[in-house]
């Protein structure tokens, strides 16, 4: 953070007495498993929560009596507020917040699902984990872009624009041309472009990153709307009907139970994506140039002396970022959707919350990506059995997450030092 | 760590009298040394004042650089409504046959569709002559003007809350959620409560502004209490922000009875802000409101004790806490200023004539956009009015575009953008047009310090 700079401002909450972080981290879960426990045991109902390891109602599932099961994981939850609370060696703290917050989000579904209507009460394992994965598709692409970028020290605002161009060119020239791989190279261009608009005005021109961020956005939206309606509204036929890439199924991967239905026999977007995060984070944390990207990303004066052309990786990476951005646009077009006006929709600020709630990491990224994802999904399935739950609460989910990790509350977030700084040499 | 970076800070680091000061100190012996360098240094004969003129004319100052990304916007904007023409691109495909063919085909093209968009937004001659003739009332003249200050209003306090967080040293991109949650309080206001008119247009102004500032106290605080960087934090208020919106319309006692749809009571007619010109014209008296609130910024900015402590934290925060200010009060009460202007921007949306009950998309664009017309205003509250009046006439210009020309209005998102990201790199606009450096080149917009 900026803030960096503001001792007074930016408290760095030292874990000092008593009320150490963990401590008020356990807290807060015993709470949460205390609510659990004792609202959604008295909520549920006592049909059987099912959880189908299938698409529907039928086949095999995990049964359990609601208001047991709401019981039950809320016990679990405050058992592990409880055991950080103590404390715990450091080491644990991660495993032990994740058990807890499994088991309040266990608790949550075993309410709804038991108090859903006769008939409903069951929760198809294969298809939210599927929806969860599609969903996060395009935040994990974000991501990644987010990733490339921040971490050579250039801020990436413009995941928003990145995104929507890539699905634009994707889908324009995939149709003209009726050839997947030509659209999926345009998508990547595509991205690239505003990519290298941020890179030269942010780079070149020293123009303030975020602002040039949320201007490329803007234009963004605003070129691929105005060309949609002259172009692709007029002749939907010749402009927006792109070819789709066909499912691919992996061999071996697809027969793994309920994983194997749900993610690979289908979007090879998907394969391309938790390929990228394994890449990625390789590159970043094993290689020559993810060296060169983090060192230019937190100390460029010091890159620059050891003979690191700052510049040069701060334009290759953020191009690259692009890059991915546009291949993450085009999951859309390519795949799922024909084109519509600003279908991105926001995706792309999710994405840079996915990119700061896991902390400037491929594989934070991924994670937050999928958190966020499974939100979006619940929300979706949760609308569908007529929860009390509205679902604007549950989309509210993300952002929310977002601020209390940047707030510190559940563990403070630091960007790459030079994040957002230009570097002149000099 | 930003010792490196000299392009860091507030845009206002030293005060523009200071810096024409020490420019006219200099004297015009020390300018003309610079621009003709390769001369050799013999003492020059005092320029003269239409000399003076001219050369400032083409130098890189705020006014000309912000004219020339007007320029480069609308042609940028012309080239992207010939090649989504296929009628007129397809004049191109024989241009070396018969050249004048495309030229007047894209001349035509791009000439009505920006007439159209002056006829919009400013004046129309037809609507004039038929006044003149009798034959429409003068309404119809002044018609397009009434549309752009309508258009011009919130947006002259969004930009405001931007362009006054801005001088404080935050980037408040939150405009956007505040403006929401002002027209929410604003309009349950309006609807809820049985007040007297005049009073109930107050309360429910009142109650738009609490509304902006709640939203902006929490960046406020959480970014004086934690460190949190209020970039991300407003980005994601925004956010929830619009999805509390989306969950509300629909609860019983807010969305209209007789309708199905996402759209709530209508404000009552008491708690609407006046219209100016007679039921027919749109423009209301936000406008007025609009023209106060710059007013009051100025104001606050340049004369009052606050003002000063929020420019010098924006400055430089370690030197204003060394001089005594509490930096974590200073950043709280920017952002509920803010929050407050951005909060009666919104509250414009549904007082005012634009619409008079909540719908999803109530607020528009109105936060984001606010961030440009700050921008292009450089932060400054008089230049933020005006930049918002020509966003305002764009906006008003661009419906007219629509229908006439059948030019998508998205267009009008096309040239704002682009003329900010002219504006804000000036270092561009002068490499384009070869301008000369300007005397005082305070043209860097870099204003924020990165996460």
């Amino acid at each position: 953070m900026s803030t960096m700079a503001v001792p007074d401002v930016a408290v760095a909450q030292v874990d000092a007495g008593f009320w150490t972080r963990t401590r008020k981290v356990g807290l807060t879960l015993l709470a949460l498993g205390l609510l659990s426990a004792v609202l959604f045991g008295a909520l549920a109902t006592d049909q059987q929560a099912r959880f189908t390891l299938s698409d529907d109602a039928a086949g095999a599932a995990l049964e359990i009596n609601g208001t047991i099961g709401a019981i039950l994981f809320g016990i679990i939850a405050i058992a592990a507020g409880a055991a950080l609370l103590a404390g715990v060696p450091k080491r644990w703290f991660l495993p032990v917040l994740g058990v807890g917050l499994v088991g309040f989000v266990l608790s949550f579904l075993c309410w709804q699902v038991s108090a859903a209507p006769t008939g409903q009460n069951f929760m198809p394992l294969v298809n939210i984990i599927r929806g969860t994965f599609i969903l996060a598709l395009p935040l994990i692409f974000g991501a990644l872009a987010g990733v490339l970028c921040e971490r050579s020290g250039v801020v990436n605002v413009a995941i928003e624009g990145q995104l929507l161009m890539g699905a634009f060119s994707g889908a324009l020239f995939g149709s003209i041309s009726g050839n997947v791989w030509v659209g999926l190279v345009a998508a990547a261009i595509g991205g690239a472009f505003i990519s290298l608009l941020l890179a030269v005005f942010a780079i070149r021109y020293l123009v303030d990153q975020v602002v040039m961020g949320i201007v490329l956005n803007l234009l963004a939206v605003g070129v691929t709307g105005f060309l949609y309606e002259r172009l692709m509204q007029t002749d939907a036929e010749k402009y927006n009907s792109a070819p789709r890439f066909s499912n691919w199924e992996i061999p071996l991967l697809k027969d793994i139970p309920v994983l194997g239905p749900a993610l690979f026999r289908g979007n090879i977007f998907l394969y391309v994506g938790l390929l990228l995060v394994l890449v990625i984070h390789i590159g970043l944390f094993r290689t020559r140039w993810g060296l060169r990207t983090r060192s230019v990303g937190e100390h460029p004066i010091a890159a620059d002396t050891l003979g690191v052309k700052v510049l040069r990786v701060r334009y290759r990476n953020v191009l690259l970022a692009g890059v991915v951005a546009g291949i993450g646009g085009a999951s859309y077009t390519l795949a799922l959707y024909s084109f519509t006006k600003n279908m991105i929709g926001g995706k792309g600020f999710i994405a840079l919350a996915a990119l700061i709630f896991g902390r400037w990491n491929p594989t934070g990224a991924l994670l937050a990506a999928l958190f966020f994802g499974f939100a979006d999904q619940l929300a979706t399935y949760l609308s569908a059995i007529n929860s009390s739950i509205p679902s604007q609460f549950l989309a509210m989910l993300p952002y929310l997450a977002t601020i209390l990790a940047v707030a510190g509350l559940v563990g403070r977030v630091r960007a790459p030092a030079a994040d957002g700084k230009p570097y002149i040499k000099g | 760590m930003s010792d490196s970076n000299p392009q860091s800070g507030s845009p206002d680091k030293e005060p523009a009298s200071e810096a024409q000061a020490a420019q006219n100190a200099l004297g015009n012996t020390e300018r003309a040394g610079t621009t003709t360098v390769p001369k050799a240094p013999e003492p020059q004969p005092k320029p003269s004042l239409g000399r003076l003129f001219l050369d400032n004319l083409w130098a890189a100052n705020t006014f000309t650089v912000t004219l020339l990304s007007l320029v480069l916007a609308v042609v940028v904007g012309a080239v992207l409504m010939i090649i989504s023409d296929p009628d007129v691109l397809h004049t191109y495909s024989y241009i070396t046959a018969r050249p004048s063919d495309a030229f007047s085909a894209s001349w035509t093209l791009v000439s009505e569709a920006y007439a159209n968009l002056f006829k919009g937004s400013i004046f129309d001659p037809e609507a004039f002559s038929g006044w003149v003739n009798g034959s429409n009332g003068w309404q119809a003249v002044l018609a397009p003007i009434s549309e752009t200050l309508t258009y011009a209003a919130p947006l002259v306090f969004t930009g405001l809350a931007v362009a006054l967080a801005f001088r404080g040293g935050l980037f408040n991109i939150g405009a956007q959620g505040q403006a929401t949650i002002g027209v929410i309080l604003a309009a349950l206001a309006g609807f809820l409560l049985p007040l007297p008119p005049g009073l109930h247009l107050l309360v429910a102004v009142l109650a738009g502004a609490l509304g902006g500032a709640l939203w902006g106290f929490i960046p406020g605080i959480l970014k004086a209490r934690a460190g949190a960087h209020e970039v991300i934090n407003t980005i994601m208020l925004n956010y929830v922000a619009t999805y509390f919106l989306t969950w509300l319309i629909v609860q019983n006692g807010v969305q209209d009875p007789k309708r199905t749809d996402a759209i709530s009571k209508a404000v009552d007619t008491s708690a609407q802000l006046p219209r100016l010109l007679g039921d027919n014209l749109r423009v209301h008296a936000g406008i007025l409101l609009a023209v106060l609130a710059t007013w009051a910024v100025a104001w606050l900015l340049n004369r009052s004790t606050l003002g000063f402590e929020l420019r010098a934290v924006g400055a430089n925060p370690d030197a204003a806490r060394t001089a005594g200010i509490s930096v974590t009060r200073t950043y709280i009460l920017i952002m509920v200023f803010s929050g407050i202007l951005a909060g009666l921007g919104g509250s414009n949306m549904v007082l005012g004539s634009t619409a008079s009950a909540l719908t999803p998309l109530v607020v528009a664009q109105i936060g984001f956009d606010g961030i440009l017309v700050a921008l292009l205003g450089r932060v400054k509250p008089w230049g933020v009015l005006l930049a918002a009046l020509l966003f305002g006439a764009l906006q008003a210009g661009g419906n007219r575009m629509q229908s006439y020309s059948g030019i998508s209005l998205e267009l009008v998102t096309v040239l704002q953008a682009l003329i900010v990201i002219f504006i804000a790199a000036p270092a561009l606009v002068k490499a384009i047009f070869q301008l000369r450096a300007a005397r005082a080149a305070r043209l860097q917009t870099s204003l924020a310090k990165g996460w």
